[in-house]
């Protein structure tokens, strides 16, 4: 190793563990309290775990971490050159053990740490107090979850009793049957796939440690906040206190059409603009590799789907089956449609055609699955796949970006179109609105609404500009810092060599 | 001796397999290889984008046999592998300078 490469490296872990390092001094400034407190919105009322409700969480979990690997790595895979073929698999495994680190330290508490609504009990005064001071709801108090406190059952001694912290959805304060180490996980899940589905877009050419370093910053800088905003009682959640003026409301995102698919989409399209074209695009071939790969990838998409969709019910009652059920039927138009319009178009109906609609249809659902009803969502299967396929066609050909995988005209297109979709076809019918105080709204166009729409498209507004903005600024910086790309030579020789010292297919 | 390079389609290669041995010819070496005469490519599409792909799939036969037997695997081969249509493929012929059995070392026609 060269003096250089060793300080390269020391500079690198340096940068990875540097938020690490912010959070503990978050914590440091922290005073211990006195005695710990269990927090109740209301006192008394001991939170229960549904067994039922939390094994579905778990398998949720389990088929949302199966969508990055070997779901997204095999769908991903599959579609770039054999010589890059360990590269993009590399990327999905690295992000769900790197992602994972960062969660488990202090990504889960800028989610979702609790918002200043929320009291706690003092033990032996019995006094209620608000203990967590505000953050406006742009970002999750980190401290409250720093390092998993809070999160794992513990064994109370002078109880005899283990104490258990059911997580509170934060928009209406609601116990969830579940523990919050269950939530925690299968949100952990969601935090791994959405950098690795940008992976799409900077295939077969970004520098691996450029990538580990964009996606801690990612990850930390743009989704953390953004998970808060929609989902963890921020600006942009249906419902909340800081939902008002612009934010007209709050969104509705049942399972992360913007949190996960436009912010990574977009980001995608940014990531695809910066790092510029692979060389010979355009010029030479760049056929899919092995589109077996990428069948059984987009299978285990579908599958793992109904974890990402059914499992944000949070529960395994009615919004599950409904949730499960609008997923399933969107998916299943949209790789009709598309492979249907490829039938019409030119000729013959195409397997990789199959698996984009019908991954597009999933995402399209995704911000809807708990709003809508079956046969809208069909309706929406249709709907994406004719968007996707023009924006994966011609679009992309017309402005010439390079979206190696589209990454964004799959996820960033269906992703916005499902969120403005939602708003159309929203109903309080299907159920996925149970917050106090609202189950009564309407909700989209249909049910004779505008205001969902109009926090739709703000939501959509604001996601595409924090993603984009957050996404060039770090580029900008990385690239100062460390370079986008690998060099032309290591490029042409593919990264599974220059990269790894690694080959993807050796037979002989 | 003679060598014979035939490039052959895929789906002919157990049609020209069987003939060959029915006659009398004791073993053979395949590969599976790439090329184009004047069938030329055809074209792929993913996503949208066209491929141009020149390079098509064929088989590739090696068969080692002494003089006398030329013409015979020249007509089966011819026999077994035709279809009339273009990209039917090729067969070339050499002069071959000696065969050796790594086995027992014998050399010549007895090697074959």
């Amino acid at each position: 190793m060269s003096p250089t490469r060793i300080v390269r490296s020391i500079l690198w872990v340096a940068v990875m563990f540097s938020a690490f390092g912010a959070a503990s001094v978050l914590r440091a400034a922290e005073e211990a309290p006195a005695n710990p407190t269990i927090p109740a919105t209301t006192p008394g009322a001991a939170p229960k775990v549904d067994s039922g409700d939390n094994a579905w969480m778990l398998v949720s979990s389990a088929l949302v971490l199966m969508m990055t690997g070997p779901g997204l790595a095999l769908f991903y895979s599959g579609l770039v050159r054999k010589k890059n073929v360990l590269s993009v698999m590399m990327q999905c495994l690295f992000l769900m053990c790197l992602m994972t680190v960062i969660w488990a330290l202090y990504g889960f508490g800028l989610s979702f740490g609790r918002d200043p609504r929320f009291m706690v009990v003092d033990k032996e005064t019995k006094k209620e107090s608000p203990a967590y001071q505000s953050w406006f709801g742009y970002i999750g108090d980190a401290k409250y979850y720093l390092f998993m406190d809070h999160v794992a059952p513990t064994w109370d001694e002078s109880a005899q009793t283990s104490v258990m912290d059911n997580f509170r959805s934060p928009v209406d304060g609601a116990a969830m049957t579940v523990p919050t180490a269950s939530f925690m996980l299968f949100q952990c899940m969601f935090f791994i796939i959405t950098p690795a589905l940008i992976c799409g877009a900077f295939a077969e050419r970004m520098k691996f440690s450029t990538m580990v370093v964009f996606m801690i910053l990612w990850g930390t800088l743009i989704y953390c906040p953004l998970a808060h905003w929609v989902w963890g009682g921020g600006v942009l959640s249906y419902g909340s206190k800081y939902a008002k003026g612009i934010f007209s409301g709050g969104a509705l995102d049942f399972a992360g059409g913007t949190v996960v698919h436009i912010s990574s989409g977009v980001s995608a399209l940014i990531c695809a603009l910066m790092l510029g074209k692979r060389l010979g695009y355009g010029k030479t071939a760049m056929p899919p590799h092995n589109l077996t790969y990428t069948a059984i990838g987009a299978a285990m998409l579908w599958v793992g789907w109904f974890g990402f969709n059914a499992g944000s019910a949070g529960n395994a009652g009615a919004l599950a089956s409904g949730a499960f059920m609008v997923t399933h039927f969107c998916a299943a138009a949209g790789g009709l449609t598309w492979a249907g319009l490829e039938w019409i178009f030119r000729g013959k109906p195409s397997v990789l055609g199959a698996c984009s609609g019908l991954v597009a249809g999933l995402v399209c659902i995704t911000p809807a699955s708990g709003f809508v009803t079956p046969m809208y969502a069909l309706a929406m299967g249709v709907a994406v796949a004719c968007v996707c396929y023009t924006a994966c066609t011609l679009v992309k050909a017309y402005f010439g970006y390079d979206d190696s995988l589209d990454a964004f005209g799959i996820h960033g297109v269906g992703g916005t179109l499902g969120a403005l979709l939602t708003g159309v076809f929203a109903t309080r019918v299907a159920g996925g609105v149970t917050l106090e105080g609202h189950t009564a709204d309407k909700l989209g166009l249909i049910d004779g609404s505008t205001s969902v729409m109009w926090a739709q498209i703000v939501a959509v507004i604001i996601t595409w500009i924090l993603a984009a903005v957050g996404t060039f600024i770090i580029l900008k910086i990385l690239d100062a810092v460390m370079g986008l790309r690998v060099s032309r030579e290591a490029e042409m020789e593919g990264l599974d060599v220059s990269q790894h010292d690694e080959e993807g297919y050796i037979f002989i | 001796m003679k060598k014979v390079e035939a490039i052959i389609r895929h789906f002919k290669l157990d049609d020209v397999k069987q003939a060959l041995t029915e006659r009398g010819i004791s073993g053979m070496t395949v590969s599976e290889v790439r090329g184009f005469g004047r069938q030329k490519g055809h074209t792929e599409m993913y996503r949208g984008t066209e491929y141009e792909v020149d390079f098509v799939p064929k088989i590739k036969i090696e068969i080692v046999i002494p003089d006398s037997k030329l013409q015979m695997v020249l007509d089966t081969i011819m026999g077994a592998a035709q279809t009339g249509q273009v990209g039917d493929g090729k067969m070339f012929v050499y002069d071959l300078t000696d065969a050796i059995r790594i086995r027992t070392g014998e050399s010549g026609a007895d090697a074959i």
